[in-house]
């Protein structure tokens, strides 16, 4: 179903022909970085320690280089290091290890062998000498004074003095806003908790792979898996210490990111290793070293307490986030800090965030980074809200809705978003206007992403039977090529089948960043637009030619130029490529810009659950997810970003946990005992998509790859409230964890 | 590494025998993830699947023969067998995807030796018995005398096992098995409980046997509840009974799948619904 | 060591291979074969993204060892195509959207095909059950299922047109 807003209506934009990038999926021919092999291919292999914190006395590699088919061994030692305020310096040090181990896995050398096993045997046969070091696991306790340092230069920054001892808290973040004494003391109600969660995995299907080709004239190009190739060929530069103009790097198919391919694991030592062997070497991880060394997102503990009038205006809000980052620090607790009550005007609060190191695998990005713990904390609460005061979940997120031109908790106004819509879509809906079946729960939430802009490159070219060919450098992780050929359909007028999407390699289109931030569809949809609309111009032009008359005389609509005076039958775009070796030669357009004015995405949720209360397993019984998508360019790979990230969600709420034992060695690293929701765990998940466009995109995109993750979390929570009468706290709602709760009868979450 | 096929029993005695670190396998579904986490490889993989006698199964004059690697998608597309041993099949068909379930049997789910197997304990309370052969022949062993302990079984040295009997189960008498998982499918079971329940003709229960798995290193039989159950209705007072003396019975362990005081408990909320649904099978005349 | 012979017929072409003993059928498949349409998701028979069909029966290709494929019948994602007509399944995902990052989705096809082949009318219920063993992270699977149920159809009006 889709709900829209002031919308125009388009040919193509909001149809859904088959992706362009199908068939080849089908049949099993798409080709993923694993899947190439180049000749005289060598196979790389990565020794991990097996350490929680150590430190490398010595590293023997002597009896592994005797090895039959050992062509190079690469450690540490072969790699510089960056400046200490290099951004890329961390990324280089987890790659591989220096002087110190930080956590289990953490690389430490790597072979290149003639066949898979042979580099396997060889890893396993280099003597690492280690001296183990106290480590923390534990996010609270890595923040006590006297906790086992990763890091001795880690001085928090953003604290009100100066510290003089180094620590694993990396920075604090505060946002403030109003009188927040005032406000809890003008509130009816007040309702606290602390909530936990565990690191989770982005659980993509394709482990990481990549090859790389050194030639002899010190150039390298990678085949690889990623979000962004560009950014491969930057970070890998940097590890390197290369300039970017040896690097190529082209982009395979991708088998899932979800935000966990923006970084690299990978790439350098793949190069290095072909550097010195004098071959290329493929490299290609197996599911244990996904899980125990590429990046989960944070393990969290918040404490949020809100306040409120007792006609449920939410007045004051003090939340404290703790983000665990793993062995180097991020961004994380910063974004939190700017989710946590993003869906709600609140006039007064404090907000202080904690970015916290521990010898866990570095963290990445993972869907809507931060945001779904954050909103675990504040829309339990909310849900606490609204039931002590009785007053209807929608009603009272409608009551504290905010709007066009309030003030976002983290400082802008907020634009045209579609929140509000989003939330009546929910009330409306068949699901929630239906009584919930006798002994199920239900539960709503909202959930807030701010989407991105950033850099976007594209080259339109038209081909002489009158097709068109777009390239672009964004990495299609969802279907973001049909995408592209539905607008750029739409601008020249000719079938979205006419129109072949490409995504260039680092040499054949311009710098584009990332896909991430949901922002493909957005940023990179604006630079084909404007390449399409350059093109545009360039056919009337040629139209011109071709009748002798002036530009201004000819106009371009629905995929041909017109006669504004009539004197000449149109001509179609087919015909005028036809000749365009005779009117100025062949038609191209490149587009490169800064994509600015992302829309910020809402999304609203509403769960049935039912709980078996003899052994605590919760059962979703029915879904329904409204979420604002701008404009659905191809509303089926709209509805299936809505419905990947619900089920992701539902994984995390349910389910999925890092595990690690006492020493800090992951005991789940599979898909046995890390447990992603299996099609039989599900109902159909039922999509509203919400039209509210973005002005600031030329067919009103917002982005809709990550908001779809964030309210599963209180949802579920709410849910199992609702089914149970018990608050929980901490996720996963694995069947233990609830059932010790419904034996407790913890009914106000204690 | 070496594969070997063989097409006899004696063949594959002769390679046991021969070699220590060689291993017999059917479906591999534990061996080769064992592999891939570290377990020293086998010197010769025996692949047990060329042998009729091993994948086949049959009713043998009132004893179903099964074939000990017979895929266990052969045992829950044998409706004949699940009419007769419906908690057993029901068993066997919890173990893993179908993918798995073309390849799984049941003599690699009790050799394994997990405490978590899903298809022992339906075996035990069927008082199934595996045909073992080794240097000495073929001998007949319990089945709940096969596991040790976790990783660990009875069988010397050459043995292995070849075939599974059970006998139909008589009149008013029928099995049931369930286990707890936190996703619907593919987990591995956090509590297993199997009862077997035969009622007389008043609807009393005459004989039971309630077995417990994922509880203990090995099986766990619970006399408590048999006790409790035999001679009486399956009254709501009784399965409580059941579960307080399963509950009881376990002695489990804290791990990452499920905590000691969470399998207690569920092993007796199980356990009294495994007898419900296996009295009320019994019930409706049981396989017969 | 010496390698292992096996000769078997993959997707209807006799195919001849040489494997170490403890090399998985799909590595061999990959890297003796050069079929590359079954992906190794997790090598420990837990994700199906190397389901093949062997000898009729849907396995997990990374659980079976290359040589218990001598004088196999085996058929990968690459041979459930007639030809240039696709299977009713593939059209399907196609249509119905059932693919994202699309490197489940040649082990969604082949157990499907599995599932259909032997229930040719399932529930979604049923759908699911059978589909349990394939992880797919990106679609929720809400489309995949939708697409298996409308294939079964369509292949019901065929063999009743």
């Amino acid at each position: 179903m889709t709900i829209t807003e002031q919308r125009p209506s388009y040919r193509y934009v909001g149809t859904r022909p088959v992706r362009h990038d199908g068939l080849d999926k089908v049949v099993g021919k798409a080709r993923y970085a694993a899947d190439l092999v180049l000749p005289g291919m060598l196979y790389g292999h990565i020794l991990r320690s097996p350490h929680a914190h150590a430190r490398i006395v010595a590293i023997d590699t002597s009896a592994a280089e005797a090895m039959p088919g050992v062509r190079a061994i690469i450690t540490g030692a072969d790699f510089g290091d960056l400046p200490a305020d290099d951004p890329e310096r961390n990324m280089t040090l987890n790659l591989m290890a220096r002087d110190k181990v930080l956590y289990e896995g953490h690389a430490v050398a790597a072979v290149a062998a003639a066949t898979r096993r042979q580099a396997k045997d060889a890893a396993e046969a280099i003597a690492v000498t280690y001296e183990v070091l106290p480590h923390t696991l534990d996010i609270l306790a890595a923040m006590e004074p006297g906790a086992p340092l990763l890091h001795e230069d880690i001085f928090t920054t953003g604290l009100d003095s100066e510290p003089t001892e180094p620590s694993n808290v990396a920075n604090r973040t505060c946002y403030e806003r109003g009188d927040i004494e005032k406000g809890f003391a003008e509130s009816d109600i007040v309702v606290e908790g602390e909530f936990v969660t565990k690191p989770i995995h982005q659980g993509y299907i394709e482990p990481h792979a990549c090859v790389a080709d050194t030639g002899q004239d010190g150039k390298t190009v990678i085949w690889c898996s990623s979000q962004g190739h560009f950014r491969v060929r930057s970070q890998t530069a940097a590890m390197l210490g290369w300039d970017t103009s040896r690097i190529k790097v082209i982009p395979a198919e991708i088998g899932g990111g979800f935000g966990g391919k923006t970084t690299i694991y990978l790439e350098p030592l793949a190069v290095e290793l072909s550097a010195r062997s004098g071959r290329p070497v493929k490299m290609v991880m197996s599911r244990d070293e996904v899980f125990r060394a590429t990046g989960p997102t944070p393990g969290s503990v918040i404490r949020v307490k809100l306040g409120a009038t007792g006609d449920g205006r939410i007045i004051a809000a003090k939340a404290w986030l703790a983000y665990e980052s793993g062995a180097f620090p991020g961004v994380w607790a910063m974004l939190g800090c700017m989710c946590v009550v993003a869906p709600y005007n609140v006039e007064n609060f404090v907000i202080e965030g904690y970015e916290v190191v521990v010898n866990k695998p570095v963290n990445a990005a993972y869907r809507a980074p931060s945001a779904p713990m954050a909103a675990f904390a504040t829309d339990t609460l909310v849900d606490e809200i609204a039931q002590r005061l009785d007053i209807d979940p929608i009603d009272l997120r409608l009551l504290n809705c905010p709007s066009a031109g309030d003030q976002a908790p983290y400082g802008p106004k907020w634009p045209l978003i579609g929140l509000r819509e989003c939330l009546e879509a929910i009330r409306d809906s068949e699901h929630y206007r239906s009584e919930p079946a006798p002994g199920h729960g239900r539960g709503v939430a909202s959930g807030f992403w701010f989407n991105i802009g950033e850099a976007s490159s594209a080259t339109v070219n038209l081909n002489e039977n009158g097709t068109a060919t777009v390239v672009t450098g964004s990495p299609d992780i969802g279907g973001s090529r049909a995408s592209m050929a539905l607008m750029a359909a739409e601008e020249l007028g000719i079938d979205v089948h006419a129109i072949q999407p490409v995504v260039g390699d680092t040499e054949v289109v311009g710098f584009t960043d990332v896909t991430e931030g949901s922002r493909a569809t957005f940023a990179t949809g604006m630079a084909v637009v404007e390449a399409c609309r350059d093109l545009k111009g360039q056919l009337r032009g040629r139209a011109a030619r071709m009748w002798e008359c002036e530009v201004d005389d000819v106009e371009w609509a629905d995929g041909q130029a017109t006669h504004s005076g009539g004197e000449h039958e149109p001509l179609a775009l087919a015909d005028i490529t036809a000749e365009a070796g005779r009117t100025g030669g062949p038609l191209g357009a490149t587009a490169s810009l800064n994509a600015r004015g992302a829309g910020p995405a809402f999304s609203v949720q509403v769960v049935d659950v039912s709980v078996d209360e003899e052994t605590g397993r919760v059962t979703v019984e029915r879904y329904t997810t409204a979420q604002d998508a701008g404009t659905a360019i191809h509303p089926d790979y709209v509805e299936g970003q809505m419905q990947g990230g619900v089920v992701q969600g539902i994984g995390w709420a349910l389910n999925e946990e890092y595990i690690h034992d006492a020493d800090g060695i992951m005991e789940n690293p599979g898909f046995l005992d890390y447990r992603i929701p299996v099609a039989s765990d599900l109902p159909m998940i039922e999509t509203i998509i919400v039209e509210v466009p973005n002005p600031n995109h030329p067919y009103g995109v917002r982005g809709v790859g990550e908001v779809g993750i964030v309210p599963p979390l209180p949802a579920l929570a709410n849910a199992v409230y609702d089914a149970t009468g018990s608050r929980i706290r901490e996720l996963p709602l694995s069947p233990p964890r609830v059932l010790e709760a419904i034996m407790s009868g913890n009914g106000d979450g204690g | 590494m070496r594969y070997v096929a063989p097409a006899s029993i004696a063949e594959v005695v002769e390679l046991l025998i021969g070699d220590p670190e060689a291993t017999v396998f059917a479906g591999a579904t534990d061996l080769v993830p064992q592999m891939r986490a570290g377990r020293p490889e086998p010197s010769v993989i025996i692949d047990l699947k060329k042998i009729a006698r091993l994948t086949e199964v049959s009713l043998d004059n009132g004893t179903w023969r099964v074939g000990a690697a017979a895929p266990t998608s052969d045992l829950t597309d044998n409706a004949a067998l699940a009419a007769d041993l419906p908690g057993l099949v029901h068993a066997a068909g919890l173990i893993g995807s179908d993918q798995i379930q073309n390849r799984a049997s049941l003599g690699g789910n009790l050799c394994n030796a997990s405490p978590a197997a899903d298809s022992v304990p339906p075996l035990v309370v069927n008082d199934a018995r595996a045909v073992v052969a080794g240097p000495g022949g073929e001998r007949t062993v319990a089945v709940a005398d096969v596991p040790t302990g976790p990783g660990r079984t009875s069988l010397a040295p050459g043995e292995f096992v070849v075939e599974f009997e059970i006998d139909r189960p008589p009149a008013r008498t029928s099995d049931a098995y369930l286990r707890l998982i936190p996703r619907t499918e593919m987990d591995i079971a956090i509590v297993g409980a199997a009862a077997r329940i035969s009622l007389d003709a008043g609807g009393n229960c005459s004989e039971a046997t309630i077995a417990l798995g994922a509880v203990a290193p090995t099986v766990v039989l619970v006399p408590a509840a048999t006790e409790a159950l035999v001679g009486r209705p399956i009254s709501d007072d009784v399965l409580a009974t059941v579960a307080a003396a399963c509950a009881g019975a376990a002695s489990p362990i804290d791990d990452k799948r499920g905590t000691i005081a969470y399998r207690r408990q569920v092993a007796g909320v199980l356990a009294k619904r495994a007898v419900a649904e296996a009295a009320g099978r019994a019930g409706n005349g049981g396989g017969r | 060591m010496s390698r292992t012979h096996v000769s078997c017929n993959i997707n209807g072409d006799d195919v001849e291979f040489l494997c170490d003993a403890g090399e998985s059928l799909l590595d061999a498949l990959r890297d003796e074969v050069r079929l590359m349409g079954a992906k190794e998701g997790c090598g420990t028979g837990d994700c199906g993204a190397c389901s093949i069909i062997l000898d009729g029966r849907l396995q997990c290709s990374c659980l079976v060892f290359a040589p218990e494929a001598d004088g196999a019948t085996i058929v990968t994602v690459e041979g459930i195509a007639d030809g240039d007509h696709l299977h009713p399944l593939q059209e399907c995902f196609l249509e119905g959207a059932a693919l994202q990052c699309g490197v489940c989705t040649p082990g969604f096809l082949v157990a499907a095909k599995a599932l259909l082949d032997r229930n040719p009318d399932p529930t979604e219920t049923e759908v699911r059950y059978a589909l349990a063993g394939n992880l797919c992270r990106c679609t929720g699977y809400d489309k995949i299922i939708r697409s298996v149920l409308v294939a079964a159809d369509r292949m019901k009006e065929e063999v009743a047109g």
